[in-house]
């Protein structure tokens, strides 16, 4: 694979410890760069870049919808749906849109043709660019309970295939939209912080990387002297560490600040620069392993 | 009138069920006739929308008041829309939550929780 055409998913057990931080400085720090932020649920990343020339696109699902007049409540459709998202009461089939999978059978099934698919809208989609960067970024609507349709519109509009490098800023913990996320990458960097609940949050993660099967290491947020647990349970498990990222006054105020490190001062870019060059060349190395 | 109640076992010394969704029986008490029926709760193990399920047999079952500690709001939805009242249960079993019903001794439930829709995305 050539390194410029990888993509690297970056995830942590939960948010704040460092995930944001760590894409968006590797896409800054890349030559020309993706940076997709899959973190549908509190996008931040568009706070560092500030894109400009944003275009959004509206994301919606397909939800069945009942002509009332047409209904003969036979509830064929309620026995078929296995989700539940249909009731019949009070003379009235009852919708849930929160519940409905989207599978489009019922509209299929009902003998008067009275359901038919609506539109409904749950979130949109933003690309615009920074400099050497493509930002992406997924925004899913308040109250919608699955921002997964909106991470396979932002994985599938930015199939790899060019000459860039790719970040997905994934979701934090290890649900169904994570592993949406993580799904067709070719490296996971797991960004954990040195504390005992920082162990357990990097196991979340690091056993889903694990099922997926996917080439992994991890990066140590905030580190201090002394003992680090989240250290120790890599060397415990084996688990590959690229970088440690020392806690800093400076970097962690840059941060807040919605400021891009590796623009901000040198020492970052050396930082971030480095990881970048381990971490493509794990990606080789998995690579040539996997395919010789 | 009928009264439903989730319960754990299908004999009158039962305990009230924890879950209105996922309860494996309900208990139907007619206080007219003063008939009890116990029916499986199909719902109990579906991958999704228990709770939606099973407010539906209840609706089905033409019962106008459901005993139940916890309910979540699609389900309350359900019950809502046929009219059903839902109480708060105490914590003693589900024939003496029924008495302290026809008493007048228990409230209507008013903490609905958000629903737990099982597609782990949260
Ligand atoms: S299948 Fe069609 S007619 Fe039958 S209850 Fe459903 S919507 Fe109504
Ligand atoms: S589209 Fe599928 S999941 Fe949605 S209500 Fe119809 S049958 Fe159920």
């Amino acid at each position: 694979m050539e390194a410029n055409n990888m993509r690297i998913a970056v995830l942590s057990g939960k948010g704040g410890t460092g995930k944001t931080l760590v894409s968006v400085n590797l896409a800054a720090a890349a030559k020309e760069s993706i940076y997709i932020d899959c973190d549908v649920e509190e996008p931040n990343g568009h706070l560092f870049f500030k894109p400009e020339n944003v275009k959004e696109e509206e994301i919606t699902i397909k939800i069945p919808s009942v002509d009332e007049q047409l209904c003969m409540g036979c509830r064929i459709c309620a026995y078929f749906c296995r989700f539940n998202a249909l009731a019949y009461v009070n003379d009235k089939l009852k919708i849930f849109d929160d519940v409905c999978h989207c599978c489009g059978g019922c509209v299929l099934l009902c003998p008067v043709e009275a359901l038919s698919d609506k539109d409904k809208v749950i979130g949109k989609v933003q690309k615009g660019t920074k400099d050497n960067v493509t930002v992406n970024t997924g925004i899913l609507n308040f109250g919608v309970e699955s921002g997964v349709p909106i991470i396979k519109k932002l994985l599938n509009e930015n199939k790899p295939g060019g000459k860039k490098l790719t970040f997905i800023d994934c979701p934090p913990g290890s649900a169904c939209i994570v592993m949406e996320s993580i799904k067709e990458a070719d490296y996971c960097i797991l960004v954990a912080e040195p504390t005992l609940f920082g162990v357990h949050n990097l196991n979340m993660v690091y056993e889903l990387v694990k099922l997926f099967d996917r080439p992994h290491g991890v990066v140590l947020n905030k580190c201090l002297d002394g003992e680090n647990p989240a250290e120790k349970f890599c060397l415990e498990k084996n688990i590959k560490i690229l970088d440690r990222i020392p806690f800093d006054h400076e970097l962690g105020t840059l941060n807040s600040n919605a400021r891009i490190a590796v623009k901000e001062n040198e020492k970052y870019q050396t930082l971030f620069a480095s990881l970048l060059q381990k971490v493509t060349k794990e990606v080789q190395q998995h690579e040539t392993v996997t395919n010789p | 009138m009928k009264i439903a109640i989730p319960v754990d076992d299908p004999n009158l010394e039962t305990s009230v069920c924890q879950s209105f969704g996922r309860t494996p029986y309900f208990l139907i008490y007619d206080t007219e006739t003063k008939e009890r029926k116990f029916i499986d709760n199909s719902a109990a193990a579906s991958q999704g929308g228990a709770g939606i399920k099973a407010a539906q047999s209840i609706v089905d079952n033409k019962s106008e008041v459901v005993l139940t500690p916890l309910c979540g709001e699609n389900a309350a939805e359900v019950l809502n829309a046929a009219g059903i009242k839902i109480y708060k249960t105490r914590d003693a079993s589900a024939m003496d939550n029924i008495n302290a019903f026809i008493e007048g001794q228990l409230s209507l439930l008013e903490e609905i929780h958000p629903g737990f829709h099982g597609n782990g995305s949260k």
